[in-house]
């Protein structure tokens, strides 16, 4: 992968091209002739942009990001207990803003679709002046966002975006993701379901036909089958299918043992249910008790499917239990000033907002290619995940991933899953090289 | 074999919900002419009438447990329904678990009444404009209230369980002397099944048998004779706008526990009941029942794996598939009758 160095020459030199071509560039690509970037922050404040789901199926999530963001700001800008300032490994911030900037934000409204989302992001870059493009809740939004701020030359800090491309095949030298992806579930997944389901297993398949099911279809199949599972079938589901019966019923009927929802968000919600309903987890197939996957839990989905996640395996990028000092910061912060505990889709937006901030104060530059320099390799801790890399090569984190259960007695509607078991780091890595696609070079937008 | 019965029975059960949701939307054409697609949103509310009471029997106050301690440490606050006050922990457990069933009788006057509501305020004020006003405002009606529904429920989906009595599958196959557990079919659809046809029994016993309904039916058919011979056929029409206000919403309440409700339940309903009704016949009643369930039965059957390994995405376009066909060849639809929006 390509780096950028920054020398006095060099930024002088881009600011002078961008200069001599700003009658041609269209206004956001400007770069002010001196400051050589996008939107470099003029004045005692900086704007980062917030781009999440406000309305359509995923707004209760879009609205605990956008708590979760107003939460950072206020510790950024020096307000309330510092939250995760206090405990994250890098001393960098100092709760005066970014580099002294006050820090102010606009927020969009991805509305969960791409061109909706590039719209919004567009609109923050171009009109607001945003350095810095953050948030959404789908993948699909992910990769259409992130190659607009590449093109834009802004850093997009990805929300919660759990399919391999983000930071596999459409990776993008301006993008980072701090969330987990499929490949990790099916490697955390794999040998939890191995010891409690045994390696003789028969699995079926439900896959939502578009990008995030495939790949996690696929990751949960490798990982499975490498111990000895077989895949009996693998049905792919329109996304916007509401009732699942008529691909439900036919599961006992192939032999299947077990069932892998490769579904998220409404989709799992209403498959889960109507699986349940079948009574599926009642019968006794090969000798065996009939289970249910599901590979990727959220806390909002779990709240939406109700009882019937009980006792059901899945993974997460975090959860509000965790009894680390970064997690019980977290907790407490977000849990005083909103009364109830944090989404991981919360936790993972803040500490992306964090992570960039602490990279500008490190870099000591908004320049976008300066602060990707910050964030590639970095290594930290304290932020709820472990010891945590932003590696280089796909600017993907590496850091324990969790296997969750659906709680049997749950105490309150937000204490729906429980930790079955930490995944170190190690079992989740993968070569950066397998899952193909290029970083190319970092665009400073000038 | 036991696929194409449990394709069958799934065909059954979808279109059991299109066809309540189709009647509704031809009863309100074929007396009113309206084109209704604010239909979708009627059976997401009553969906939410559901949800709603659910939410009034669960009523809570909260009460200190000190042994256990919330998410922030501190003593955690149980939530206990004023119904164990009052009836004791086994009959409030009861009354909770039986909230759907209950909400029939919620959802019927709250149904009749925003039918009615809805029909005086605004659609009313549409009876004489063109088809495409009626869509457009209609329309925008379904965005306003699932908004309204989202603003006050939320995006997520809500939870609300059938009675604990009806849980689990009945094994069909054991019965059919087919090996047990290879056709079984969750007690509530087959609930769900049976509410549908005692609903589409009941308004077409009421419209063959009462004065009423013959009323109705002799304005169906001729509208001005029948205010020639002194009979106000308005407050009918808007009463039956009422009665399929009230089966959109009844067919939302029991469809609760197959689906967790969101708002946006009623658009997921709203283009193939539409498909359905076009396919039935524009007016026709029994057309939309049956055309209701020929496309549930043969939307399972192209879900079927062995059928998308041959021809993959069929799911996904066989209802517009089949109408296209049917329109071709019977362009008025199944049962459709001549001179309906055909002017």
């Amino acid at each position: 992968m390509s780096k950028m160095n920054l020398t006095r020459r060099g930024v002088i030199q881009t600011g002078a091209v961008a200069g001599a071509a700003g009658l041609t560039l269209p206004t956001y690509l400007r770069a002010d002739g001196h400051s050589g970037f996008t939107n470099a922050p003029e004045g005692s404040s900086v704007t980062l942009g917030f781009n999440v789901p406000q309305t359509g199926p995923y707004a209760d999530e879009g609205a605990d990001e956008l708590r979760a963001y107003e939460l950072a700001v206020e510790h950024l800008n020096g307000g309330g207990d510092g939250g995760l300032m206090n405990t994250f490994s890098s001393k960098a911030l100092q709760g005066n803003g970014i580099l002294g900037k006050k820090v102010e934000y606009v927020t969009g409204d991805t509305q969960t679709k791409s061109d909706a989302a590039r719209a919004s992001a567009r609109s923050m870059i171009e009109k607001d002046g945003a350095v810095m493009i953050t948030g959404g809740s789908s993948s699909g939004v992910a990769v259409a966002v992130q190659a607009l701020c590449q093109e834009a030359g802004v850093i997009f800090m990805a929300g919660l975006t759990h399919s391999n491309d983000t930071t596999g095949k459409d990776k993008k030298a301006n993008g980072f993701r701090h969330f987990f992806n499929s490949y990790m579930s099916g490697a955390a997944l794999a040998p939890i379901l191995a010891n409690n389901y045994g390696t003789d297993r028969k699995a079926y398949h439900l896959t939502a036909d578009y990008n995030w099911g495939y790949t996690t279809e696929e990751a949960v199949r490798t990982s499975t089958e490498a111990m000895g599972w077989e895949t009996v079938a693998a049905v792919k589901t329109p996304l916007t299918q509401t009732d699942f019966s008529s691909y439900i019923a036919p599961v006992l009927q192939s032999g299947a043992d077990v069932l892998v929802l490769n579904h998220y968000g409404g989709n799992m919600v209403n498959s889960l249910t109507n699986a349940v309903q079948f009574g599926l987890r009642d019968k006794l197939v090969n000798n065996k008790n009939f289970e249910i996957v599901v590979p990727l839990y959220s806390r909002l989905m779990a709240k939406g499917a109700g009882a019937n996640v009980k006792g059901i395996f899945g993974s997460t990028n975090w959860h509000w239990s965790l009894q680390d000092e970064g997690s019980k910061a977290f907790v407490q912060s977000f849990g005083t000033k909103y009364g109830f505990p944090p989404s991981q889709a919360a936790h993972t937006c803040y500490v992306q907002a964090l992570l960039y901030a602490d990279a500008v104060e490190r870099a000591g530059s908004f320049n976008p290619c300066a602060v990707g320099e910050a964030l590639e390799d970095f290594q930290f801790d304290g932020m709820g995940n472990g010891p945590t890399l932003y590696r280089g090569e796909d600017h993907q984190c590496f850091k324990d991933v969790l296997v969750v259960k659906g709680k049997e007695n749950p105490t309150s509607e937000f204490d729906l899953l429980e930790i079955v078991e930490v995944t170190p780091t190690s079992q989740v890595t993968y070569d950066a090289s397998i899952f193909g696609g290029e970083l190319g070079s970092c665009n400073p937008g000038a | 074999m036991e696929a194409i019965i449990l394709q069958v029975l799934n065909g059954l059960d979808k279109g059991s919900a299109y066809a309540l949701i189709a009647l509704g939307l031809t009863l309100i054409f074929g007396t009113l002419g309206v084109v209704n697609f604010a239909h979708g949103a009627l059976f997401m509310i009553g969906a939410f009438c559901a949800v709603t009471l659910s939410r009034i029997i669960s009523l809570s106050h909260e009460v200190v447990d000190e042994t256990q301690t919330d998410f922030l440490g501190n003593p955690l606050k149980v939530d206990v329904p004023y119904v164990y006050d009052w009836f004791g922990q086994a009959t409030g457990d009861a009354i909770i678990d039986w909230a759907v069933p209950l909400s029939i009788i919620f959802a019927i006057p709250v149904m009749v009444s925003i039918g009615v509501l809805m029909e005086r305020g605004l659609i009313k004020h549409f009876y004489k404009r063109p088809h495409a006003d009626q869509i457009l405002v209609t329309f925008g009606l379904a965005i306003v209230l699932q908004e309204i529904i989202k603003y006050y429920y939320g995006a997520n989906p809500i939870p609300t369980p059938a009675p604990s009595a009806f849980k689990g599958s009945f094994d069909f196959g054991a019965m059919m002397g087919f090996d047990p557990n290879v056709i079984i079919y969750p007690y509530w659809r087959i609930i769900y099944f049976g509410f549908a046809a005692v609903i589409i029994g009941a308004v077409f016993a009421f419209l063959q048998f009462t004065t009423f309904g013959m009323v109705v039916r002799a304005g169906m058919a001729d509208r001005e004779t029948v205010q020639l011979l002194g009979i106000n056929i308005d407050r009918r029409f808007t009463l039956m706008f009422g009665i399929a206000a009230a089966v959109a919403g009844l067919a939302g309440v029991m469809y609760t526990p197959i689906n967790s409700p969101n708002y946006h339940m009623g658009m997921d309903f709203l283009v193939l009941s539409f498909v359905v009704v076009v396919v039935g016949g524009m007016g026709s009643l029994p057309g939309a029942v049956a055309a209701g369930f020929l496309l549930g039965i043969l939307e399972s059957f192209a879900s079927m794996r062995e059928v998308l390994d041959v021809l993959p995405g069929l799911n996904q376009i066989i209802i517009y598939l089949v109408a296209i066909i049917i329109l071709l060849t019977r362009p008025r639809g199944l049962m459709g009758r001549k001179g309906v929006m055909e002017d």
